[in-house]
């Protein structure tokens, strides 16, 4: 079961041998709100469909945060965030067909198995083989137990299962850049507009204006929104919001109902879609936030779940992107009931967006890369995490970097 | 389901030569009619703003178009059922699987009491809060465990630099906060992070206050 070596050169066994054995660094969870880089076993085949992946760049991304704070079950101790990462193929397992040693990848946050009665239906992200933790999530990279154990990339080495489904080789002409962000915040934002089934003329409002909001506010348009309205609070993220996504913005701490503003700007009657690109930790109420948020009472804050509910018109579809615990949460259910709403949500099936983002891409109809703002050295983990929680210094989207100092 | 067209029907989009602009805007009654809200812009004046507006207006464009689509050859797996990783340590599962599933992570095995609260938590399904709080207790629990249990290591945790508070003087701690509803509450965060830590340190202080004492007393007998 140990890696065979690839078509990259018959590395000295010896040499091999021996740095298997050496630790590598990676990211690691303390406890709420407390991470650090460390020393840790390096990750080893434990499938004949595995690959080891060398990171060459990571990110951290909004659902990491949910982690960070504590408000995801399941999250131990000592385990490695990131779900969001590029690399190079250090080694493959005795089945692995479709990748070699030196290979540059991109991979799906997702883990799956591509055999599945939901993988071979295109859902690839509800994968039943991966996650023996639980039924109602996938697998995902550094995303919890819940999410089926796996450590993630945002350290020198990562196990990445399923070595022939789920990275796919990194375009030539792609920025590096755009690859990561391509992992899984860009794909989610297009994934989240595709569920909003935008129609010709439709109004779309966008809740939340971290990198998904601002990537599902870009996809909106290719799919022929008539109006796209961004609601956030801060004003960097609502600028990019009008430079990158060309849309109308809302800022919610200007108003003391954002929701009537949002009607009289769509006429009294509503959007026609909303997409929640916010998720369990809303602000905009100080007590939800406070009980689902900080003191975990419910499975998240659902404010902009609500403000969605509310704000869109009747018959309308809201798209939830947003991430939520797995307990309870106080959803208005009996005004979406009554309003005849659809909701469409899921965690995206990432690789299933690529073949046509990557055209959107090439062609300058969206821009992953635009929302980077900040690259972090692994070892200064700490701060990347907590300037990106307190969203300090307009930061959007921290890249990691391991091995730079 | 999802309907490749306009899933509400065939609406009337509206007359899209009409402009907000050319109406009163105290005179809400416009969508109270059969109309939709005129839009600012025609579909041409988008063409030309926006790079690839309408590029995805075919549905059949849309990858995730519909939900389902069954395709076996899709992802490129060359197996039926995957083999089966080796199982190292007694892997922990959910009842709502049959068994534990082919691929699983291997970060982190239950360890301590935090362990035995995880494991005794997986009797129960998802769908009852027993199973969700006893793992968040057990996240609670082995956050104390790992910070113990550091401090007979070469890597004490140090609750100050791990919570990357040090980074607040080089990046515009109070500019970056200026008119944000969510300062309000980011003044619990210490608190929360501190919390346990103090709780900690006064029930090892009264542990050993009262060890001592007991050890004084009985000296003193
Ligand atoms: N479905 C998926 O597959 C998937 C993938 C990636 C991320 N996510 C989830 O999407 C959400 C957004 O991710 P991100 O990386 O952009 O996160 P982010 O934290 O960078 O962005 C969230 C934004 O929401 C804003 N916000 C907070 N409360 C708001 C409110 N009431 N109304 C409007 N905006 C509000 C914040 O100011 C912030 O800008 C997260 O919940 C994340 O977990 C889901
Ligand atoms: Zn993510
Ligand atoms: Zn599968």
């Amino acid at each position: 079961m140990r890696g065979t070596v690839g078509p990259g050169g018959p590395e000295d066994r010896c040499a091999r041998a021996f740095r298997e054995e050496l630790p590598v660094r990676a990211m690691v969870y303390r406890g709420p709100y407390r991470v650090r880089a460390e020393e840790k076993e390096r990750p080893r085949i434990e499938h004949p469909n595995d690959a080891i992946v060398r990171v060459t760049l990571a990110a951290i991304c909004g659902s990491d945060l949910h982690l960070y704070h504590g408000a995801i079950p399941d999250t131990r101790p000592g385990t490695t965030f990131g779900h969001e990462f590029i690399g190079v193929v250090d080694e493959v397992g005795s089945s692995v067909q479709n990748l070699r040693v030196g290979d540059r990848v991109m991979v799906p946050f997702n883990i799956f198995c591509g055999s599945c009665f939901y993988c071979a239906r295109g859902l690839q992200s509800n994968c039943h083989n991966v996650n023996a933790n639980a039924t109602a999530v996938g697998g995902i990279y550094g995303y919890s137990h819940t999410a089926g154990g796996y450590d993630g990339g945002q350290a020198e080495y990562v196990r990445v299962p399923f070595a022939d489904v789920g990275p796919t080789v990194i375009p030539e002409w792609m920025h590096e850049e755009d690859a990561v962000v391509l992992t899984d915040a860009a794909a989610t934002g297009y994934f989240g507009a595709q569920l909003a089934d935008v129609v010709e003329g439709d109004v779309v409002v966008v809740l939340g204006a971290g990198p998904v909001g601002l990537l599902a506010a870009q996809s909106a348009w290719l799919m022929g929104a008539g109006r796209v309205i961004v609601v956030d609070q801060l004003p960097e993220r609502l600028e990019k919001a009008r430079t990158m996504a060309h849309a109308e913005t809302v800022d919610f701490t200007e108003h003391d109902d954002v929701v009537v503003l949002l009607k009289e700007m769509t006429g009294y009657l509503g959007a026609d879609a909303v997409i929640d690109a916010v998720g369990a930790e809303a602000d905009g109420n100080f007590l939800q936030h406070v009980a689902g948020a900080k003191l975990k009472l419910q499975g998240g804050s659902p404010i902009a779940l609500n403000w969605a509910i509310d704000a869109v018109r009747k018959g309308g579809t809201i798209s939830v992107m947003g991430a939520y615990g797995p307990v309870p949460s106080a959803v208005k259910f009996g005004d979406a009931m009554n309003k005849g709403l659809t909701l469409r949500m899921n965690q995206t099936p990432v690789k299933r967006q690529w073949p046509r983002m990557f055209e959107h891409v090439r062609n300058g109809h969206l821009t992953p890369r635009e929302v980077v703002t900040h690259r972090i050295p692994l070892e200064h983990i700490a701060e990347g995490y907590h300037i990106f929680s307190s969203k300090l210094d307009g930061c959007i989207k921290p890249l990691v970097v391991p091995g730079a100092s | 389901m999802s309907e490749p067209q306009d899933p509400r029907g065939p609406a009337d989009r509206g007359p899209v030569d009409l402009h907000l602009a050319d109406l009163d805007p105290d005179d809400p009654a416009y969508t109270y009619t059969a109309d939709k809200p005129p839009l600012p812009e025609t579909p041409e004046q988008l063409r030309a703003r926006i790079p690839g507006w309408g590029v995805d207006l075919d549905p059949a464009d849309r990858p995730s178009f519909p939900r389902e689509r069954f395709d076996p050859g899709l992802n490129g797996a060359h197996w039926r059922f995957p083999e089966r990783q080796v199982q190292h340590h007694p892997r922990e599962r959910s009842i709502e699987h049959a068994f534990v599933t082919p691929v699983f992570g291997t970060s982190t095995p239950p360890s301590g009491l935090s362990g035995a609260v995880r494991r005794h938590a997986y009797r129960y399904s998802e769908g009852r809060n027993a199973h969700w709080l006893l793992l968040v207790a057990a996240d609670r629990v082995g956050a104390l465990e790992a910070a113990l249990a550091s401090f007979a290591s070469r890597h004490p945790d140090d609750p100050v630099s791990e919570t990357g508070v040090l980074s607040e003087p080089g990046h515009h701690p109070l500019r970056s906060r200026r008119g944000r509803s969510d300062v309000r509450h980011q003044v619990l965060d210490p608190v929360l992070v501190a919390a346990p830590w103090v709780a900690g340190g006064v029930l090892g202080y009264r542990v050993v206050r009262s060890a001592v004492r007991g050890v004084a007393r009985s000296r003193a007998r």
